[in-house]
């Protein structure tokens, strides 16, 4: 069961990401990248991940992926015209995978046996950021806050 | 008697699964969740067609005149005649549009008002998609609205269509988080991102007849009032309409949709309501318990329904009764006053948990939500500076 829906999603995140790299609308890709990144929020559930999983789609379908198409919609002129194929990419693509490959291959800690890990529950997460990690989580607060009137000063009419 | 009427429809289900005994357990898994996924439907979807024709008879009855009354008894009918209207009408897609993100705009749209159903408790172990992050759940598949919103006026090319999806995007993006702040305090005075045990949270009783739910708290029913009125923004319902409102950007995001892709729409637009009354049952009116011991022999879904119809005929009445609020006015009571008091109601509920839970703490939540309550008002207040109006235009 878990094995045919791994497959599944599988080829549908690496379909959607294909269609990401080679569509030739640029809007087009970046809804792709979207699906492609529902497809990991979904291995992420299927691991029993649920929290990491859930808060994938939010942060990144209802934040990030309507920031990419704004982005997009409002800074470009050519939204419609077709892009050229992208050399430059394909080659930085293969060098992060062959790098990334490559050292998860060497990393002598990993075991091919996959370990018995307690299920990852919200209950857990919270604890750990309520206690080890009080500090970084604190710090990623003031630095949102910190962005947030970022981006109300840059807004905010000049009065004069 | 009571219980086994309560059970029903989760006694109707083992025994159907149960003919598909001995069979491999990924077959029952997903039979199971077929019937579910098929139970969800056929009840909401009726509901979206009684709702539809209930609406415009109060609304009807609201502005003194008839209604719907040609088709069946009380124009009771008037639904099907609707959808067989829709379903024979011209579907027309723009020649300049973007054919495939104009078609997957209102199946998208439909597909999450569907899903984020599927996590509310509808009465005792009935809920059909039971997770343990189920209100993260729902807030994470619903923030794909926006995207399908942004779909649908990007792809019908379209200068309306595309200045009512910002306009829809602007307000949902700003009243997310007074929605999902609210729920805050839900979450933290449970301790569980499980609607089941929040359900179970408020099953109890205060001096035996007073049931727990968290609107009777001073937290609580700031929290419930903040959510609703989130929660109106959040399905666009008047008084907050204002992306599609006709007299300004004809339909807003859906102006270039016709036939039964607008139906879809609309269908996704009271699936939505739904979703975001039922979740709102669940967090502060005590999901599907009775209010009362007594009444308990009553199957907890009839009580479910009972309240989501309640908070439905809230939203038709608000639509008889309040004009379209100005896109500007709206964006400052999110930011300035709803969020605020949202964040107020996660420390009230604090204050509420140390000071014992009990009629002390209820006391002191209310007098912490009394002063910033207070302190915004005094603060936000307009009226006091009168000056000529000033126009500014886009430059």
């Amino acid at each position: 069961m878990n094995s045919a829906a791994f497959v599944v999603i599988a080829i549908l995140t690496l379909a959607a990401a294909l269609a990401t790299a080679t569509l030739q609308k640029l809007m087009h890709a970046a809804l792709c990248f979207a699906v492609a990144l529902v497809g990991v929020a979904a291995f992420f559930l299927l691991l029993g991940a649920e929290f990491v999983g859930l808060v994938l789609v939010f942060v990144y379908i209802g934040a990030v992926a309507v920031l990419i198409v704004f982005t997009i919609l409002l800074t470009r002129r050519d939204i419609g015209k077709d892009r050229g194929f992208n050399w430059g990419g394909v080659l930085v693509a293969v060098a992060v995978f062959c790098g990334l490959t490559w050292s998860i291959l060497k990393t002598p800690s990993l075991s091919s046996v996959a370990p018995h890990i307690r299920a990852l529950t919200v209950k857990r997460i919270g604890e750990a950021l309520m206690t080890n990690y009080v500090w970084p989580l604190q710090c990623i607060g003031l630095l949102l806050t910190a962005a947030l009137i970022g981006a109300l000063i840059l807004v905010m009419e000049e009065r004069g | 008697m009571s219980s086994s009427l309560d059970q029903i429809f989760v006694t109707a289900k083992r025994w159907l699964l149960s003919w598909l005994a001995g069979t491999p357990d990924w077959i029952i898994q997903i039979a199971s969740s077929l019937l579910n996924i098929f139970a969800l439907l056929a009840v909401f979807l009726t509901l979206f067609a009684l709702i539809s024709v209930l609406e415009r008879k109060i609304l009807a009855r609201m502005q003194n005149r008839y209604g719907p009354n040609r088709v069946g008894p009380f124009g009771l009918f008037q639904p099907i005649a609707d959808g067989i209207k829709m379903l024979i009408k011209e579907d027309i897609v723009p020649a300049r549009a973007d054919r495939v993100v104009h078609f997957l705009a209102p199946v998208l749209i439909a597909a999450v008002a569907i899903l984020t159903l599927g996590v509310i408790p509808y009465g005792r172990n009935m809920t059909p998609f039971a997770i343990d992050g189920g209100i993260l759940f729902f807030f994470a598949v619903g923030s794909a609205t926006e995207l399908a919103v942004f779909m649908a006026g990007w792809g019908s090319n379209n200068k309306f269509s595309m200045l009512g999806a910002m306009r829809a995007i602007a307000q949902m993006f700003s009243y997310e988080l007074p929605l999902i702040i609210a729920v805050l305090p839900v979450v933290m005075v449970v301790g569980s991102l499980t609607p089941d045990k929040i359900v179970a949270a408020q099953a109890q009783y205060t001096f035996g007849f007073v049931p727990r739910w968290f609107v009777f708290t001073p937290w609580g029913a700031t929290a419930f009032i903040l959510f609703f009125v989130s929660g109106l923004v959040e399905s666009n319902r008047t008084p907050f309409d204002v992306p599609e409102g006709e007299s300004e950007i004809v339909a807003g995001h859906m102006t270039e949709y016709s036939g039964f892709k607008y139906a879809t729409f609309f269908m996704a637009e009271y699936l939505g309501m739904f979703a975001v009354s039922g979740l709102a049952v669940t967090l502060f009116l005590g999901g599907w318990h009775g209010p009362a011991r007594a009444l308990e022999i009553v199957p907890s879904y009839v009580w479910f329904f009972i309240k989501l119809s309640a908070l439905l005929f809230v939203y038709i009445w608000l639509r008889g009764t309040l004009p379209r609020i100005r896109v500007d006015q709206m964006m400052n009571v999110a930011w300035k006053f709803m969020l605020p008091m949202a964040f107020t109601c996660v420390i009230a509920a604090a204050v509420w948990h140390y000071a014992g839970r009990g009629l002390r703490g209820w006391l002191w939540s209310l007098v912490v939500i009394a002063i910033v309550y207070t302190a915004l008002s005094i603060l936000l207040d307009t009226r006091r500076k009168f000056a000529p109006r000033a126009y500014r235009f886009a430059e």
